[in-house]
C-alpha cells in the first residue's frame, strides 16, 4: 500500500511540473509582451506554438501510449480545421465571438474524433503497422477531397458540389464557404495565445489523466504485451479505439486553433499533407516517445528554429536539417544517451540517472 | 572524446544559430549595435518604435552612404524600407525568386537615380515557402525590421493571409502577382497583375471575338487556386461566347505527370482548341503528350504559360502556334523591356519571366505612389498607408506588364491584356 501511494504522488508531482511549466511560460511571455520585449515575429508565432504543441501531445498519445504509428495526424488537423472554419464563417454574424469559437472547438474536436473513429474501426483490429499505412493514405485523401469540395449557402439552403463552383448554382446573395482549392477565406481570427494555452492545459489534463486512468493502464498493457492483455480479459480493439479517437479529436482541436489564426485556409501539401504529419512525428520522436513534456519542448523549439534562422536566408533550411540530425543523435544514439547520463551524474550526484526512463 | 565533440558541436551550432538570428534582426532593426537603445525604443510603443528606428537609420545611413545622397540629414534623406514576401524555397521557388530579382533590379535602379523623394530604398525579401502561416511569420519578421511598405506576397493564398494582418496594422500592401480576388479585399491592398477572373474572362472573350475555335477543351489544376480561379470565370464567360466547352479535364498537384486521359477526353469530344490555365511545367508535358498521340490541336494559355520556352529537356518546337495571354513578353522590343531583360540576364543568368516583371513593376508602382503622396522617412506606417492608398488611385504607371496602368480604390489594376503567339520560337504579337 505504502509503495503504491508514494508512486501515485510521484506521477502527480510529475504532472504538476508539466502544468507548471506551461503556466510559467505563459506568465513570463505575457509579462514580456506587455512590457514590449517580444518581437512581432515571436508574437505571431505564439499561436502556432500552441497549435503544434497540442497536436504533438495528441500524437504522442497514439505513438507513445498506444504504441501505434499514425502518419495522418495532419489529416485529422485538417478535418478539425475545415469543419470549424466552415462553421465559424457561416455563423460569423449570427453568434458572438467567444461563444462561436467555443462551439467551433467542439465541432472541430467532434468531427476529427468521428473521422478518427471511422478510420480506426477496421484498422485497429489488425496487428502490425496497418494504422501507419491507412492513416498515411487517409491524410492524402482528405486533402484531395477538400481541394475538390465546393460548399455554399444562400437563401435556398446549402449547396454542395465536387465538380466546380458553377455547378452550385448559387443565388447572388449566397456565401461561398469552401471554394475548392481556394479553400476557406474570411475565417474570423478568434485564436489568441491565452486561448491556446488554455487549450494546451486542457489537452494535457485529458492526456495525462487518461494515461493514469484505468483505461490508460489497459491501453499501455496492450502496447507492452498484447497477448497478456487479452488473457486478462482486456478488449483490445475497444481500448485501442478509445485512445486513437481521443488522439484524433485533440488533433482536431489543434486544427481549430490553426484555422482561426489565419484568415485563409487551404489544404496544401505544405500545411496538411504528408510532410506535416512527419513533422509532427518528428516533434514526438525528438521530444521522446511517450514523454509528454518532451513533445511540448520539441514542438516549440522546432517551430521556432526556422524562424529564428531567417537572418541566414538561404542557409537556414540547411542548418535546420543539420540541427535536426544532431538533435536526433543527441537524443537517441546509445553513446549520446550514455554520455548524458554520465554528465547528469557528475553534475547532480544526488539524483539517480534513471529518470530518463519512459 | 567523441561524445564530448558531439555535444560541443551541438552547443556550437545552437549558439551560432541564435546569435546569427538575433544579430541579423537587431542589425537590421535599428542599425545600432547596442541592444539597450533598441529595447527602450521598443518599450516606447510600436509607433514610436517605427519612427524612432527610421530616424536612427536615417541618421546613420546618411553618414554611412558615400555622400551621393544629399547631406541634409533626417528630413530629406533616410531610408524607405520595402519588405517583400514570397516563396524562395519549395516547389514555387521559381516565382518567388523571380519576383525578388525583378524587385531588386528596380530598387537598384531607383537608388542609382537618387531614390524616392531623396530616400534610399531598402528591400528585404523573406521566404514564405508558399505556406500562409509561414507567410505571416515572414511578415512579422519584416515588421521587426521596421518595414514601411509590403511588396507581396507572390502567391495568392499567402497574400490573403498577410493582407488580413496588414489591414490590422495599417501597412500598405502591393502584391506583384497575388491574383485571387480576395488578395485585394482590404482597402490597403493593391495588385500589379490581373486577377484570376479577369484573365479567365479576357481569355474567353479573346477566343470568342477572334473566332479562334468552336469547340474548346480545358485542362486545369483543380488543386491550384490560380488555375481553378481562371477556369471558373472562363467557363462562366464561355456561355455568352461563340464557342462551347466540350470537355473539362482536371488534375491535381499530386498527379501532374500523365495527361493522356484528359487529352483523350478532349480528342474524343472533337475539340479544336485546348485552353490551359496552368503553369508552364505541366503545359510542356501536355504539349509533348498531345504530340505523341498525334492530336493536332491549338493551345491557348494565360500568363502562367510564360516561361514555356525555357523548359529544360523539352523540344521547344512543340510550342509552335501556342497562343497565350500575357502581360509580359521577354522578347518584346520596347526600350524598357530590352533594358530590363539585359540587366536581368547579366545579373542572374536567366531570362526573366512574368513574375520578375511583376516584381519590377511593383517597386516602380510603389515609387510612383510614394512620390505622389509625398512620403518621407519620418512618417508613421499609418500615415504612409493612408497617403499611399489615395495616391494609388491617382497615378499612372508605364511598366513592363502594361502601359498606362491605373488603379481604382478596389485595388484592381486596369491594363490591356496582350495576346501573343509563339512563332519560330519567339513571342509574336497577335
Amino acid at each position: 500500500m505504502k509503495v503504491n501511494k508514494s508512486k501515485v504522488s510521484k506521477t502527480t508531482k510529475n504532472d504538476l511540473i508539466t502544468y507548471g511549466m506551461v503556466i510559467l511560460t505563459y506568465i513570463v511571455v505575457q509579462l514580456l509582451v506587455s512590457t514590449g520585449h517580444v518581437s512581432s515575429l515571436i508574437q505571431g508565432l505564439l499561436v502556432p506554438f500552441c497549435t503544434y504543441v497540442i497536436v504533438a501531445v495528441a500524437l504522442n498519445l497514439t505513438v507513445g501510449i498506444l504504441g501505434e504509428l499514425s502518419l495522418g495526424h495532419a489529416g485529422f488537423m485538417c478535418v478539425g480545421a475545415f469543419a470549424s472554419a466552415v462553421f465559424s464563417l457561416a455563423f460569423k454574424e449570427a453568434l458572438p465571438g467567444g461563444f462561436r469559437f467555443f462551439l467551433a472547438l467542439l465541432i472541430g474536436a467532434a468531427s476529427a474524433a468521428l473521422v478518427g473513429f471511422l478510420v480506426g474501426i477496421p484498422v485497429l483490429r489488425l496487428r502490425g503497422d496497418y494504422l501507419a499505412i491507412v492513416t498515411l493514405a487517409f491524410g492524402e485523401i482528405i486533402k484531395n477531397i477538400i481541394n475538390a469540395l465546393y460548399l455554399g449557402v444562400d437563401s435556398n439552403g446549402v449547396h454542395f458540389s465536387m465538380k466546380d463552383a458553377l455547378s452550385l448554382h448559387m443565388e447572388e446573395d449566397g456565401l461561398m464557404l469552401i471554394k475548392g482549392a481556394q479553400g476557406v477565406t474570411g475565417t474570423p481570427n478568434d485564436s489568441d495565445f491565452t486561448v491556446g494555452v488554455i487549450l494546451i492545459l486542457v489537452t494535457l489534463f485529458i492526456v495525462l489523466n487518461f494515461i493514469h486512468s484505468r483505461t490508460g493502464r489497459a491501453v499501455m498493457s496492450i502496447r507492452d504485451n498484447r497477448i497478456a492483455a487479452e488473457s486478462v480479459g482486456i478488449n483490445v480493439t475497444k481500448y485501442k479505439l478509445i485512445a486513437f479517437t481521443v488522439s484524433a479529436s485533440l488533433a482536431g482541436v489543434a486544427g481549430v486553433l490553426y484555422a482561426h489564426n489565419l484568415s485563409t485556409l487551404n489544404a496544401l501539401p505544405k500545411n496538411f499533407g504528408y510532410n506535416m504529419s512527419i513533422m509532427i512525428l518528428v516533434f514526438v520522436v525528438l521530444g521522446g516517445i511517450g514523454n509528454i513534456r518532451g513533445s511540448i519542448v520539441a514542438a516549440v523549439l522546432l517551430t521556432l528554429l526556422p524562424e529564428v534562422l531567417r537572418g541566414l536566408s538561404d542557409y537556414r533550411m540547411l542548418i535546420y536539417s543539420i540541427v535536426l540530425i544532431v538533435m536526433m543523435i543527441f537524443n537517441w544514439s546509445p553513446n549520446a544517451v550514455f554520455f548524458r547520463k554520465r554528465l547528469q551524474q557528475k553534475l547532480l550526484p544526488g539524483r539517480k540517472a534513471e529518470k530518463e526512463a519512459v | 572524446m567523441k561524445k564530448r565533440m558531439l555535444s560541443l558541436v551541438l552547443a556550437g551550432v545552437m549558439t551560432a544559430a541564435l546569435l546569427t538570428g538575433c544579430g541579423g534582426s537587431a542589425g537590421a532593426d535599428a542599425g545600432s549595435t547596442d541592444g539597450a537603445a533598441q529595447e527602450s525604443a521598443d518599450a516606447a510603443g510600436e509607433t514610436a518604435d517605427e519612427t524612432g528606428a527610421a530616424d536612427e537609420t536615417a541618421g546613420e545611413d546618411a553618414a554611412a552612404e558615400d555622400g551621393a545622397a544629399d547631406a541634409a540629414g533626417d528630413s530629406a534623406g533616410g531610408t524607405f524600407k520595402i519588405g517583400g514576401i514570397g516563396p524562395l524555397t519549395g516547389s514555387n521557388a521559381v516565382y518567388g525568386i523571380a519576383a525578388m530579382n525583378g524587385s531588386q533590379i528596380a530598387v537598384d535602379e531607383i537608388n542609382a537615380a537618387g531614390g524616392i523623394n531623396g530616400m534610399t530604398v531598402e528591400l528585404n525579401f523573406q521566404d514564405d515557402e508558399t505556406d500562409s502561416e509561414k507567410s505571416v511569420n515572414a511578415y512579422n519578421a519584416l515588421k521587426d525590421w521596421g518595414v514601411q511598405v509590403i511588396d507581396g506576397c507572390v502567391t495568392s493564398a499567402c497574400s490573403i493571409a498577410v493582407s488580413a494582418k496588414t489591414a490590422e496594422d495599417n501597412i500598405f500592401q502591393l502584391t506583384p502577382s497575388g491574383s485571387a480576388v480576395d488578395c485585394v479585399a482590404n482597402p490597403n491592398s493593391f495588385r500589379v497583375c490581373f486577377s484570376d477572373p479577369n484573365q479567365g474572362a479576357a481569355s474567353a472573350q479573346y477566343i470568342g471575338e477572334h473566332g479562334l475555335a468552336t469547340k474548346v477543351a480545358v485542362i486545369y489544376d483543380s488543386s491550384d487556386v490560380y488555375s481553378s480561379g481562371i477556369y471558373e470565370k472562363f467557363a462562366a464567360e464561355a456561355e455568352s461566347q461563340s464557342f462551347e466547352i466540350v470537355a473539362a479535364g482536371a488534375f491535381t498537384a499530386d498527379n501532374k505527370t500523365d495527361f493522356s486521359v484528359q487529352l483523350q477526353q478532349a480528342k474524343d469530344a472533337g475539340a479544336d482548341m485546348i485552353f490551359l490555365p496552368i503553369y508552364y511545367n505541366e503545359a510542356a508535358l501536355i504539349l509533348k503528350q498531345a504530340a505523341d498521340m498525334s492530336f493536332d490541336v491549338k493551345f491557348f494559355g494565360c500568363d502562367g504559360l510564360d516561361g514555356i520556352l525555357g523548359v529544360k529537356n523539352f523540344d521547344a518546337s512543340l510550342t509552335e502556334g501556342v497562343m497565350l495571354l500575357t502581360p509580359f513578353a521577354a522578347d518584346a522590343t520596347d526600350d524598357l523591356t530590352v533594358k530590363f531583360v539585359t540587366t536581368y540576364q547579366e545579373k542572374f543568368n536567366e531570362t526573366p519571366n512574368q513574375f520578375a516583371a511583376d516584381g519590377y513593376d511593383a517597386i516602380y508602382t510603389i515609387k510612383a505612389a510614394a512620390e505622389q503622396a509625398g512620403i518621407t522617412a519620418d512618417m508613421s506606417n499609418e500615415e504612409i498607408c493612408t497617403a499611399m492608398q489615395t495616391a494609388m488611385t491617382q497615378i499612372t504607371v508605364d511598366g513592363l506588364t502594361g502601359e498606362g496602368i491605373t488603379w481604382d480604390a478596389s485595388g484592381e489594376p486596369t491594363k490591356e491584356p496582350k495576346a501573343v503567339v509563339i512563332k519560330d520560337g519567339v513571342y509574336t504579337a497577335m
